[in-house]
């Protein structure tokens, strides 16, 4: 329990810093770094939420293909070099966003949430293994026609990204 | 103190109103791409509480978080070829400058 405790504190320190420093860094290709480190991070967190597979899911396609994506965009514009800077609406977009953060703060503590009480008194939380996750998204009354149209629509959207590059001049 | 569910959900609105911070206040268009994967991944920590303390044994919320996953996937490979195409149109990825459909 106390090692649950103290890699929730890391984690959950280390992500925050991490996205601030996506934010706050002046350099967009050390963002992205810091944007990589967050979602490492993020893939701790499903671990300690006791969801193995999601996490493996995270380090793939995040840190594996969506970083790689976002780092060829930054070499790809090397000649935009003017950092991150920010628009003349700073200061109402901080104001923005702490207000949000409170309300939605004010929000999820005031809630009663149905907590399991069972569950959390016990440390052997059932792991959501890759096979338990097969069974609820395939089996009877699960998830295969919404998962079908999932593939479509990644199809659809890299069609899509290749239309939106190519050249048309040529 | 234990950790609870109402850490995760904390922790999920700190990084999604730092990630509204940049989508808001950044004029970069990649970086603000990035903030917006900041955001989704606030999402998906949410969803994995819920579904970890709400209801633990039906998976339901880690479901939602793989499909967040395909969608955020899709939203990535689409947004960085807008981007490039603005670019090699451009030369610019300022989005106070891509101003062409404002009036």
């Amino acid at each position: 329990m106390v090692a649950q405790q103290i890699s929730f504190w890391i984690l959950a320190v280390v992500s925050v810093t991490a996205a601030l420093a996506v934010v706050g860094l002046q350099d967009v290709f050390r963002a992205a770094i810091a944007l990589v480190v967050c979602f490492l991070v993020v893939a701790g967190i499903y671990i300690l939420l006791s969801a193995e597979f999601l996490a493996v899911v995270q380090i793939l396609i995040y840190v594996g293909a969506i970083s790689v994506i976002i780092i060829l965009a930054i070499m790809m514009s090397r000649e935009y070099q003017h950092g991150s800077p920010s628009t003349k609406f700073k200061v109402p977009a901080f104001l923005v966003s702490l207000v949000f953060l409170g309300v939605i703060m004010f929000a999820f503590v005031s809630t009663k949430w149905n907590v399991t009480g069972s569950i959390l008194d016990n440390p052997n939380i059932p792991v959501a293994t890759g096979n338990d996750l097969a069974g609820k998204l395939f089996g009877p009354g699960g998830y295969a026609l919404p998962i079908e149209i999932g593939g479509l629509l990644l199809l659809a959207a890299v069609i899509g990204a290749i239309v939106i590059l190519r050249d048309k001049d040529k | 103190m234990n950790i609870g569910l109402n850490h995760y959900l904390i922790l999920s609105a700190i990084l999604f109103a730092i990630g509204l911070y940049g989508v808001l206040s950044k004029r970069n268009a990649i970086i603000i791409l990035m903030c917006i994967e900041i955001m989704l991944n606030a999402v998906n920590i949410a969803m994995a509480a819920f579904s970890r303390y709400i209801v633990p044994g039906a998976y339901t919320g880690q479901v939602f978080v793989i499909f967040i996953l395909v969608v955020a996937a899709a939203e990535t490979a689409v947004g960085v070829a807008i981007i490039m195409s603005i670019f090699r149109r451009r030369k610019d990825i300022d989005a106070d400058k891509i101003d062409l459909m404002k009036w």
